[in-house]
């Protein structure tokens, strides 16, 4: 488990990177963010960049802050960052809720959202929230600089809109009223492995209907994906577990697993319905029956 | 012998472990702490293919990679060998196929991860570059993944040589099976899969070999955990005088098992230093552990019991199929292992248990910590529970009618052991152990709580196992105790520590007859130097055999210590006792240093020898040959989420019985960590292989190890029957934990389950297959 040969490159600034991306791009160069996905990929010799560009001591990449009405988080601000509300509002505690289901605590403090969002895993609880949330993505090349939705960036399963000679420099996640709800919930075999299945929903709650309802699901299918019939089967409805369980119904019924394995599909579909009703049980602060099990994680 | 220390000096009391602190400072030395000048790394070229034949390889490139020392095959290795097979197996009348590994592959590869090649070069990296550079022309074979489908007629065979898959068959039994079932009043049938995954130590296998031409001898630091037979196989591998040959054990990061056994990657290590006349070090990685290192898997049983109207058992009968891997690396242990211990807890008038062993292309398995045990033991509660159910009982209450009574010990049940010798239950109660755990537990008020979660939406359930489990495998673990010419007092032994504090428990034996200062005992283990003979550490050994070995040892160099002293004090030896460093006259102030009458002891010329024997050193193999029987039972308690087929398991209680204890905090670990390691075969840890034999678990993101966050509070409650086959009354406890905790955690989760009707026939659970058997139930 010792990595093929490659050539370490450290960039001081976000330009020095992408030049050294654009030399390196066809000779399958990649960048270096946390390292948590390509080194151990590496390790295994499944990847063998030939240049690894390593922006880690990039100083505007840890930038973060919220700027226009949206959060702005450089591409290495670590997943730890948000283990307290990065902001007083509801998305820093969306954030600081969700984060907790991301890996172990190690890994936390070493991967990044960004790195994240472009390694495009379908369990990614950050593409999830991308997805579900409407993120903006801005992508530098000595080309120049394009900014796409979190929708059009997620190709599905370890693909995305990213050129070879490109990299994700900032994500936009835009902030959330205040009065805005959210719930997360995630199935998974052990703290800290990656879903199986998950769904976080957001919405606010006004004369005792839901307003403004977005419904993701992650984990199940080749990428996240808002459920927008389950969506507008909620929007304007009173939050009741009789709904929830019909919107888990919905869920269900389009999710479709891309397993091979037929026993897995039918469970990963099955989950679905559950993560979304319990997702929606949690935003509409329902009990949940009991048996679902928030794991709190050791998190300083 | 004089009479065991009881709750003495240093016997039985939780002294600090005398390998934390070097642990825990980071001056602990494991097999890839060791470097030296001129050192050489290996990479194996494994096996892609699970079955094919060789038609050749091609080093060439590799061979010219910069930095790269060699790069060797069997044909290369064949002339410095003896032979290019390790025969390591036991010995069993039952095998029907000689399946001994090749040192490395050659006509043909028999599981994916089979070493085929081996690259010496300056590091690690450049050794791995160069074997991806090493060309294998394979032509892929028909491969047997399914042990049972293995044994149908037709099935491809593992190994083109062989005619069939049948690696060893034999039955286990006695009484008149026939006679039990045909007089029963009820009959129980079950169907069971079990799988256990691998040991999976947190370090990986590895060694370092070094030949030093000045006094010729060849060293071998190894992570095993038998340094005496690996240098037996070594020596009659390379036609090398034993006494040529040293094989030390450096701190062990876990074994569980499969260290116990002797890999090819030893024998080419150590050839390839003799060969190249430089160092060389293999250290194994996590991907070469799953496809290299030995493993449990599959068992398939289908098992009957036969009880009376009022459920006492008449019988136990039925098959049991064991997936044995593409090689024989142990022997048939893990099976018998599983058969052995199926009916112990219990009095079992006639059973017969027959068993196939059947060779698959997958890696070669041998015993994991419990060693077929938690399988017997599981098949064995899975009826009961069945029975209990049926019959409208409790489960405690079935198993308390059947429980081998306290009154009854020693009980000489009709079985035999591996070796030929009966099976004789030594001591303990097995029903008070029972009730007591369910005590602790609070059985008796559980269905209350049950009633209340279930009303609250919340499914939680307590299920019970009863284990009895032979420990201290005999025959004897060599030990050596002098004092030495500074005082000191060393001990010296083959027993072969991984991690349970063995220095410390044979400290503790030792310094309670010479003087109780454990910083004044040091201990070397798992060093052939260290003594001429010895086994190593596996099945609940060590306590028990060099255990006993210190204690016979140690009271012979105290007799020595006590006969020279008195010469030396003019006293008699009734007046003095070893304390701390000294031999004192009781009752007043006249003393003499340890190291003072080890002076005197070794003797002057021309001068009588006080004591009349010379130097306070002896060295004792206590012969064990029965083995001393350790009990328990454990409650669990589980919680199962209902819609998403998850299970947590809340507490578990944990009564046992490994005699007189030792080391209060020890046994505690031993225990912990084996339910720990039970946690995990209950839920988590399944190697799994697709249909071809490629395996599909090979990182510890897909394999799933037990983490911490799975732990549940867990109680324990000892008990302490002191076993009268040795004069500590110690029996085993490495294993304990384990064997008991899939049965308990089924029989919880069936009771979470009740009103579905949901029943548990394998382990380990899987939240998709628990899920589909309550949508089974609950859609009509
Ligand atoms: C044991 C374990 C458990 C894990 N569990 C989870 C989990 O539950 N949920 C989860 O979401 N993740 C999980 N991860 C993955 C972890 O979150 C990673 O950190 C993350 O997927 C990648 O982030 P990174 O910064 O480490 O990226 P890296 O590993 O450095 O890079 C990953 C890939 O993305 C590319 N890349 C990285 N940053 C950029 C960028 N700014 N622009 C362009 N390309 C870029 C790299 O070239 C590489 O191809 C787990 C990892 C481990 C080891």
């Amino acid at each position: 488990m010792k990595p093929a040969p490659f050539v370490h490159h450290v960039p001081r600034s976000l330009d020095e990177a992408v030049e050294m991306l654009a030399r390196v791009a066809e000779d399958d160069g990649r960048i270096l963010a946390g390292g948590q996905t390509l080194v151990p990929t590496m390790a295994l010799r499944l990847a063998r960049p030939s240049h690894l560009v390593d922006i880690n001591t990039i100083p505007e990449l840890t930038r973060i802050e919220v700027a226009d009405g949206a959060l702005v988080v450089g591409a290495c601000v670590r997943h730890a960052a948000f283990h307290r509300p990065v902001e007083p509002g509801p998305l820093g505690a969306l954030l600081a809720t969700v984060v907790r289901h991301i890996a172990h605590l190690p890994i936390r403090t070493r991967g990044t959202m960004c790195g994240s969002l472009a390694n495009a895993d379908p369990a990614s609880e950050w593409c999830l929230v991308a997805e579900t949330l409407g993120a903006m993505l801005e992508l530098r090349s000595v080309r120049g600089t394009r900014t796409i939705a979190a929708d059009a960036f997620n190709l599905g399963y370890l693909e995305t809109a990213l050129a070879p000679d490109e990299m994700l420099a900032f994500v936009r996640l835009p902030l959330l009223p205040a009065t805005t709800r959210f719930g997360f919930e995630e199935v998974s075999r052990r703290a800290g492995d990656y879903a199986q299945a998950m769904a976080l929903a957001v919405c606010e709650i006004e004369g005792g209907v839901m307003r403004a309802v977005r419904l993701g699901l992650g984990a199940v299918e080749g990428k996240p994906r808002r459920l927008a019939e389950a969506e507008a089967l909620l929007e304007g409805a009173r939050p009741e577990p009789d709904l929830f369980r019909r919107a888990g119904a919905v869920a269900s019924g389009l999710a479709e697993p891309v397993e091979a394995d037929e026993e897995v599909a039918v469970y990963k579909r099955h989950l679905a319905g559950v993560v979304v009703e319990r997702a929606l049980l949690r935003a509409a602060s329902i009990a949940t029956d009991g048996s679902s099990h928030e794991i709190i994680r050791g998190v300083p | 012998m004089t009479a065991a220390p009881d709750g003495g000096k240093t016997f039985g009391r939780d002294v600090p472990r005398m390998e934390d602190r070097p642990l825990v400072t980071g001056r602990g030395r494991f097999v890839d702490d060791i470097r030296m000048p001129d050192l050489l790394h290996a990479a194996f070229v494994r096996s892609a293919h699970a079955h094919a034949r060789i038609l050749g390889i091609d080093a060439e490139a590799a061979r010219r990679v910069p930095g790269v020392a060699a790069v060797l095959t069997m044909d290369d290795l064949r002339p410095h060998l003896s032979g290019d097979r390790l025969v390591t197996a036991l010995p069993s009348p039952s095998f029907r196929l000689d399946l001994h590994r090749p040192v490395l592959a050659f006509e043909e590869t028999a599981h994916v991860g089979e070493p085929i090649a081996v690259v010496i070069a300056l590091s690690r990296y450049v050794a791995e570059d160069a074997a991806d550079l090493v060309e294998v022309s394979c032509e892929a074979l028909p491969a047997v993944e399914d042990c049972r489908a293995a044994l149908a007629p037709g099935s491809p065979v593992a190994h083109s040589s062989a005619a069939h898959n049948l690696v060893a068959e034999f039955h286990l039994g006695y009484g008149d099976v026939e006679a039990a079932f045909a007089g029963a009043a009820h009959v129980f049938r079950e169907k069971l899969w079990q799988h256990r995954g691998g040991g999976h130590s947190i370090e990986c296998r590895g060694l370092v070999a070094r030949h030093d031409p000045v006094d010729d001898l060849l060293t071998v630091w190894s992570s095993t955990q038998t340094p005496h037979p690996a240098r037996q196989i070594l020596s009659d591998l390379l036609r090398r005088d034993p006494d040529r040959i040293r094989v030390v054990v450096p701190d062990v990061g876990g074994g569980f098992g499969p260290k116990l056994v002797f890999y090819p990657e030893e024998a080419v290590v150590a050839a390839a230093a003799l060969l190249l006349g430089r160092p060389v070090k293999w250290i194994e990685d996590r991907r070469e552990h799953f496809v290299a290192t030995t493993q449990e898997r599959d068992q398939y049983w289908d098992v009957e019991l036969a009880v009376d109207a009022d459920a006492r058992i008449l019988g136990v009968r039925g098959s049991m199929i064991h997936d044995h891997g593409a090689y024989s690396a142990r022997g048939t242990n893990v099976p018998y292992g599983a058969a052995a211990a199926m009916p112990l807890p219990y009095m079992v008038p006639a059973y017969r248990l027959d068993v196939r062993c059947a060779a698959t292309n997958k890696v070669p398995v041998t015993p994991v910590r419990g060693a077929g045990q938690p399988q017997g033991v599981f098949a064995m509660e899975r009826l009961l529970d069945r029975a209990a159910q049926a019959l409208g009982l409790d489960r405690d209450e079935i198993r308390r009618r059947n429980l081998v009574p306290a009154e009854r010990m020693p009980y000489a049940t009709p079985l035999k052991t591996r070796g030929g010798m009966q099976v004789v239950l030594d001591s303990g109660d097995y029903p008070g152990c029972q009730a007591l755990a369910l005590l602790r537990a609070g059985w008796e008020g559980f269905a209350a709580r049950k009633a209340t979660a279930r009303a609250a939406g919340r499914r939680i359930g307590i299920g019970l196992a009863n284990s009895v489990e032979g420990t201290g495998r005999g025959p004897y673990e060599q030990v050596r105790v002098r004092v030495a010419a500074d005082g000191r007092v060393r001990v010296a032994t083959g027993a072969a520590p991984m991690g349970q504090g063995t220095r410390t428990m044979l400290a503790q034996i030792v310094a309670e007859q010479l003087g109780g200062d454990m910083a004044n005992v040091d201990v070397v283990a798992g060093d052939t130097a260290a003594v001429a003979l010895g086994f190593g550490g596996f099945n609940s050994r060590q306590a028990v055999v060099a255990g006993s070995a210190a204690h016979a040892a140690a009271i012979a160099v105290r007799t020595r210590v006590l006969a020279a002293a008195a010469s030396l004090l003019e006293a008699s030896e009734a007046d003095l006792d070893v304390e701390g460093r000294t031999v004192k006259v009781k009752g007043s102030d006249v003393t003499i240093d340890l190291g003072a009458v080890a002076r005197a002891a070794a003797g002057l010329p021309g001068f009588a020898v006080p004591g009349g024997q010379p130097g306070l050193d002896v060295t004792e193999s206590v012969v064990i040959d029965e083995m001393a029987y350790a009990n328990a039972s454990a409650v669990a308690e589980v919680e199962v989420d209902a819609g998403t087929g998850t299970v947590t398991i809340t507490k578990i209680t944990f009564a046992h019985d490994c005699g007189r204890v030792i080391h209060p905090g020890l046994v505690d670990g031993q225990v912990i960590g084996g339910i720990a390691h039970g946690i995990g075969n209950a839920l988590f840890e399944r190697m799994g292989y697709d249909a071809d034999a490629q395996p599909v678990t090979t990182t510890l993101g897909d394999y799933l190890l037990v983490t911490a966050e799975a732990i549940p509070a867990i109680d324990l409650v000892h008990m302490s029957s002191p076993t009268a086959l040795n004069a500590l009354g110690v029996k085993g406890v490495g294993e304990a934990g384990v064997i008991p905790i899939t049965a308990a955690v089924a029989s919880a989760v069936e009771d979470a389950l009740d009103d579905l009707g949901v029943t548990i026939t394998g382990m380990p659970l899987s939240p998709a297959g628990l899920l589909a058997r309550i949508r089974q139930a609950t859609t009509p």
